[in-house]
């Protein structure tokens, strides 16, 4: 519960400000907590004068030096490793170096060719090998119980897997039957001086950043956004060792099986890999004023984007998502029009290297990431932008 | 079938701003609403109870306030609705989460179908529908966007994946997790809303659930919170100011240069 020294609170109201939850005011110049609370911490952090405190049980609950190195989770579907698997490599040797322990990437398929010596190129010391034609199809139960068998024999302290549609399926059902944490779309990660991996990802819907722990429990398990953590240069002629493991057949078999898999090629949207990106958001008032960002997207040769507000009012569909629970891009370009700039959204566009920002309202969060920002009415700006771009085009 | 849905309370997504000033959350004049992927899976049960028969009963973990999307769930046809609160709840991580929600399951009967919202629009982790089917020992699949088929212990169902889609057949009982292209939800009918108002939402406590203490809210989560901060500036950038037609030629140079190279 949240503890409360009103000895020492000082009725400041910061917490009051700070509360994400509408649970805590000051009364008659004290603290006073409500049933609101769910105890995320955020007025303990903001109090200046110490007068709050949650109280946790500090005791030890495992023997945490048993748990040792870091392990990604390689993601292969399709015969290709997934890009994400590279980029958490990259982070994955940084956290081993800062640990002083090995990194390990876990594959599960059926034929595994030359890809773990890939992963070895890409930054992974070991490589963890489960070939079986049960593993040829993704599924929770076979893919779940192989990564849960090899963690229970091998005792990572850190496991790491792409905030994908496939990550993000299994790992919680890993997690949940270790009975471990399980950070969501991480978009960063460190070893803190305490030992323990440090996880950052947007939270409270997405307007405020949080970092969580798993001090108590092993392995600390995390998934990532791609397009975030970067990779390593591969290197062909990096040395690493290869262990071929069996999982017992009974727990390769699957409750759920995949008849069939469509994989959407012609209409499949490439707005991860853009060079461009014309991104629209409630700004734009109406379907017709969103019609603006594909004309836009069209001339400069880009792909269309969209805030959650405009996908969710139907002017576009999902895959045009940009931000945490759409697509991360990271584009040479990237024009947010009426896009006022939740984090939500801002996370998945932040990596772009130029990000141009029209809006009507000056105080838009979205300023704060652009380097060219411009205040006005998209609907005056854009057509004539787009006819300046025509002449200079002929 | 009996089939039982999993909704939360959200903040309504569209009131919640970043005050510029303190760069803190504003939530005055927040409304709570439905989670909006839990909509879909509230309409999916219907639609199959409707089709195939049996009954759907809703379940929210919350605070006692969350009776009221509850109450709406019922004028949106949904058969029975019942409220997890408890103040030993709070604190709680989706391992927490999933541990109180399966208890709460285990205790309302034997379930054939539990749905559940892809993920919920205030957490975004999208961790408690996978978590709950472990804790259920149920078969699962998550982004569901289509069920195709249902026969005697089985169900066919298609998994939105990041480059197509995967057809997937599943044994019952199961969990599944929507997505929203799944189907459009229905608006509360007159008599519906009769029947919620007539509902009285029954509330249980962790005792009420054979919940073992040492698993709920914060002492049964392994993920601590340990600092909350306001997301980075870039800091530098330059407003494009002037007449429009200066803002439309700069703009326009500086597009066609980022676009094409200089």
């Amino acid at each position: 519960m949240l503890l409360i020294d009103t000895e020492a609170c000082i009725g400041c109201g910061l917490c009051e400000d700070n509360c994400p939850f509408d649970a805590i005011h000051v009364v008659d110049g004290k603290a006073v907590v409500n049933d609101s609370c769910t105890l995320c911490g955020t007025c303990v952090d903001h109090c200046e004068v110490a007068a709050l405190a949650i109280e946790r049980d500090e005791s030890e609950a495992i023997d945490l030096a048993a748990w040792s190195g870091i392990w990604v989770f390689a993601e292969y579907r399709g015969g290709k490793v997934a890009q994400v698997t590279n980029e958490l490599l990259g982070v994955g040797t940084e956290l081993a170096a800062q640990r002083g322990v090995k990194l390990a990437a876990v594959l599960l398929c059926d034929q595994s060719g030359d890809v773990p010596q890939q992963l070895i190129a890409a930054g992974a010391d070991i490589v963890y090998t489960v070939e079986d034609p049960a593993l040829a199809d993704f599924s929770d139960d076979a893919y779940g119980n192989a990564l849960e068998d090899l963690a229970r024999k091998y005792k990572p302290e850190v496991i790491l897997a792409g905030a994908t549609a496939i990550g993000r399926s299994f790992i919680p059902r890993v997690a949940t039957s270790l009975v471990t944490g399980l950070t969501a779309d991480c978009t960063n990660l460190a070893i803190g001086d305490d030992g323990h991996l440090h996880q950052t990802r947007p939270a409270f819907g997405g307007n405020i950043m949080a970092t969580i722990m798993c001090p108590k429990h092993r392995p600390q398990m995390a998934t990532v956004r791609p397009m975030v953590m970067k990779a390593n240069t591969p290197d062909p002629g990096r040395q690493g060792e290869i262990i071929v493991e069996t999982i017992a057949p009974v727990r390769l078999q699957s409750r759920a099986r995949v008849v069939r898999t469509v994989f959407s090629e012609g209409e499949q949207l490439n707005l991860s890999e853009a060079d461009v990106v014309v991104a629209g958001g409630r700004g734009l008032d109406t379907r017709e004023g969103f019609k603006l960002v594909e004309e836009l997207a069209t001339l400069l040769d880009g792909a269309v984007g969209a805030s959650r507000a405009a996908v969710d009012s139907g002017w576009v569909g999902y895959p045009h998502q940009v931000g945490q629970t759409g697509k991360t891009v990271a584009s040479k370009l990237y024009v947010a029009c009426g896009i006022s700039g939740a984090i939500q959204h801002v996370i998945g566009m932040k990596s772009s290297e130029i990000i141009v920002a029209i809006n009507r309202d000056p105080k838009a969060t979205i300023f704060d990431v652009a380097d060219y920002g411009v205040v006005g009415d998209l609907f005056e700006i854009l057509p004539r932008v787009i006819e300046k771009i025509k002449e200079r085009r002929s | 079938m009996r089939i039982v849905v999993c909704i939360k309370q959200v903040p309504d997504a569209k009131d919640v701003r970043l005050d510029p000033v303190t760069n803190t959350l504003s939530r005055e004049g927040v409304k709570s609403v439905i989670n909006p992927y839990d909509r879909h899976a509230m309409e999916e049960g219907v639609r199959l109870k409707e089709q195939y028969g049996g009954t759907v009963t809703v379940i929210s973990m919350g605070p006692p306030q969350a009776k009221a999307i509850l109450s709406e769930a019922i004028s949106c046809g949904v058969d029975d609705a019942f409220l997890v609160s408890d103040r030993a709840f709070a604190g709680s991580d989706t391992l927490a989460t999933t541990y109180t929600l399966a208890q709460a399951i285990k205790k309302s009967g034997a379930v054939d179908l539990v749905l559940c919202g892809k993920q919920a629009t205030d957490g975004d982790t999208a961790q408690v529908g996978p978590g709950l089917a472990a804790r259920l020992d149920m078969p699962y699949v998550t982004c569901v966007k289509k069920i195709s088929a249902v026969e005697d212990q089985l169900m066919r169902v298609e998994r939105m994946m990041d480059d197509g889609y995967d057809e997937v057949e599943i044994d019952l009982p199961a969990l599944l997790t929507v997505v929203k292209e799944i189907n459009v939800p229905r608006f509360p009918s007159l008599r519906g809303l009769r029947k919620a108002k007539a509902f009285d939402i029954p509330s249980y406590s962790a005792a009420d659930i054979d919940a073992d203490p040492d698993q709920l809210g914060l002492g049964g989560s392994p993920t601590w919170v340990v600092k909350v901060f306001p997301p980075e500036c870039k800091g530098e950038r330059s407003m494009i100011e002037g007449s429009l037609e200066e803002i439309a030629d700069k703009l326009a140079g500086i597009l066609s240069d980022s676009a094409y190279g200089a």
